[in-house]
């Protein structure tokens, strides 16, 4: 008979048609060889023994991998009918080796099969249902508007007051930041081509025009976006998984009024200020540029900016961002409302909810692109 | 409060719940009396907090009826519906404070959105409510600094805001330690006792059922049914179902009965089992 075979922390010894394993050294986790597994299977395939039996006496030390090990066997076993005699390995081992199931259990993954077209389906009835209820959240947010206009909500004034302050005055830094810098950009850009015909002076008109009617809306928006809308999602989306939301169902508190009312509200009242204050700021960043580098006058920036800008403007911009607002409140609570639970769920109705804000946003403002050419404004 | 000794403070028939059509459990039915503390067992997963759920307006039941004082509570309109939660306290798992108001604000909040009370009464209110929680200092604090147990009475106190009829409770000393949660189980009593609120809880803690469980319903994952009713006492002593029994013992289910391997080793930990 050749040499019996044997392994890192295991070797063999024959019994006539018993087959002894003798386990050595230690068995910890990580000198855990999985190679191990194919040559003592091998092994029990090779001829038919009638019992495998162990030898633990040289063990010190034993783990996880040598119940992975000792499983192993016993599985090739029971498929090859050979006896199993466990009864000198230590009883701690036994014990946790009862534990572990003979066959492994096939993973139980419901694979309903889900046609193309069905799957198609599925999804329109979702985005219906989506918009139904998008459509709902609005016209409940229309309806409490107007009856807290009339004095009768339950909206709380410190409620509003607090969302205000956190989609205004909080704001108002990185909305200047961006707008500056977006002025002057705006400066640099017109100034390279402007030069070339001699036209420097009609900066001052570029800027301001820009800035009133196009760039302070959108850049705000976008800015509002990403900090409170997603902050909105966010917030709403934990208290979902807090169960706070169903705190206030519980007790009739009206989820729409209460939540997400103050935040729309707030956001379409603040907006347009801050477009004002952004448009302010963009011709101001517009301003430095032209007398710092190319060296216009103040009096004749004001003059240029004065007759580039008309009130028709400012109140365009001014209808823009409210609907921006608007839309950017009630998307990002809608997302946060119909958030998961979990942890996850948090993080996604916060992205969502911020790209959907400003896809939406640059949606929204071609479409009054649009409305103005049609009715040139 | 009179005790009505003849109709049930609430009556549940055939009720089935769950979620996207999957029944968690069918056809279950039973009645709780005015003035009990009745709780609602079963092992983790049968669906206890999802029968709850249908019973404080969160979730809309597949089939059957919950009537209160005789009144069918998913047949009401919405805004009735809404209208009647307010007899009702609910103390979620976890308290679930509203996290961005003070201990103070979330007791007073009820008050301020359904009473005409001036501000100095509803102050007034929600110091007695948390006094009563025996938490009479910590009422400016945030949910965020308070322990497990403090969050659990400020949720209680704002369970008890409207002085509702019925107190619902969902797992409320989970997470506690066996100290807090004795004196969390005598306040409930002391409650009970005081307003005559009806007491409807969820639970698998068995100090608290026997400690102060008076009638209840046990509910099973297998059949997704109920299959014990009655004292968590007396199901422990009479109730001949292997998994009721097993439950209110701590053992292991008849069925289930330990592999012999396993046996072996664990000789010890199934005392009293089947």
């Amino acid at each position: 008979m050749s040499a019996p075979p044997s392994g890192p922390g295991w070797s063999t010894r024959i019994h006539d048609d018993d087959l002894v394993l003798v386990l050595n050294q230690d068995w910890t986790q990580t000198d855990f060889q999985a190679s191990d597994l194919d040559t003592t299977q091998a092994l029990l395939t090779e001829r038919k023994w009638n019992t495998i039996r162990f030898d633990s006496s040289g063990m010190r030390l034993w783990g996880s991998s040598l119940l992975v090990f000792l499983s192993a066997l016993r599985r090739v076993a029971k498929r090859q009918q050979i006896r199993f005699d466990e009864s000198a390995l230590p009883a701690p081992a036994r014990a946790l080796l009862g534990l572990i199931p003979d066959v492994v259990p096939a993973m139980t993954t419901p694979t309903a099969k889900v046609g193309r077209i069905e799957r198609i389906g599925v999804s329109v009835l979702d985005a219906w249902a989506e918009t139904l209820s998008t459509m709902t959240l609005i016209g409940e947010i229309v309806l409490r508007t107007g009856a807290a206009l009339r004095g009768r909500t339950r909206m709380r004034a410190s409620d509003l007051m607090t969302a205000m302050t956190n989609a205004g005055v909080a704001a108002l830094p990185v909305v200047a930041l961006v707008n500056i810098l977006v002025g002057g950009i705006i400066a640099f850009v017109g100034a390279l081509e402007l030069r070339r015909f001699g036209a420097d002076i009609y900066i001052a008109n570029l800027v301001g025009f820009a800035e009133v009617r196009e760039m302070a809306p959108i850049m705000t928006a976008i800015v509002m976006s990403g900090r409170t809308g997603s902050a909105y999602a966010a917030e709403i989306a934990t208290m979902q998984g807090t169960e706070e939301l169903d705190a206030l169902r519980v007790i009739g508190i009206s989820v729409d009024e209460y939540l997400v009312l103050p935040r729309v509200t707030a956001l379409s009242f603040m907006m347009p200020l801050l477009n004002l204050y952004a448009a302010a700021i963009g011709i101001l960043g517009g301003f430095l540029v032209a007398i710092l580098m190319l060296h216009i006058s103040a009096q004749t920036f004001m003059e240029q900016v004065r007759s580039a800008v008309g009130l028709t403007e400012i109140a365009y911009a001014i209808l823009k961002s409210i609907a921006f607002g608007a839309w950017i409140g009630i998307v990002s609570c809608r997302i946060g409302l119909r958030a998961g639970r979990s942890s996850s769920d948090v993080g996604h109705a916060a992205t969502t909810a911020s790209v959907a804000g400003i896809v939406g946003v640059i949606v929204l403002d071609a479409l009054f692109a649009i409305c103005a050419n049609s009715l040139n404004i | 409060m009179t005790q009505q000794a003849a109709a049930p403070k609430i009556r549940v028939r055939n009720l089935s719940v769950g979620y996207d059509g999957n029944l968690v459990q069918e056809r279950v039915s039973f009645d709780v009396k005015a003035g009990s503390i009745f709780a609602i067992m079963g092992v983790s997963g049968t669906g206890k907090s999802t029968i709850l759920r249908a019973m404080i307006g969160l979730l809309r039941p597949s089939a059957g009826d919950i009537c209160f004082d005789d009144v069918n509570y998913w047949s009401l309109s919405d805004a009735k519906r809404e209208e009647g939660g307010r007899r009702f306290g609910m103390l979620f798992q976890g308290a679930a404070l509203w996290s961005s108001m003070s201990a103070a604000e979330n007791v007073g909040l009820p008050l301020q959105m359904f009473t005409k009370l001036p501000a100095a009464s509803i102050d007034a209110l929600v110091q007695v409510k948390l006094s009563l929680v025996g938490l009479d200092s910590g009422r400016d604090s945030m949910p965020s600094t308070l322990s497990g147990g403090m969050r659990q009475r400020v949720g209680l106190a704002r369970a008890l805001s409207l002085d509702p009829e019925i107190l619902f409770l969902d797992e409320p000393s989970a997470g506690l330690d066996p100290i807090s949660s004795k004196r969390f189980d005598d306040l409930i009593c002391e409650l009970r006792d005081g307003f005559g609120v009806t007491v409807v809880m969820v639970s698998h803690e068995l100090p608290s059922l026997f400690g102060i469980c008076d009638d209840g319903v046990f509910l099973d994952a297998k059949t997704k049914t109920a299959i014990g009713h009655g004292a968590p006492q007396s199901l422990r002593d009479h109730c001949e179902d292997p998994t009721v029994h097993a439950f209110m013992t701590r053992g292991i289910p008849a069925g289930e009965a330990a592999k012999p391997a396993e046996a072996a080793a664990t000789t010890g930990a199934t005392d009293g089992g089947p």
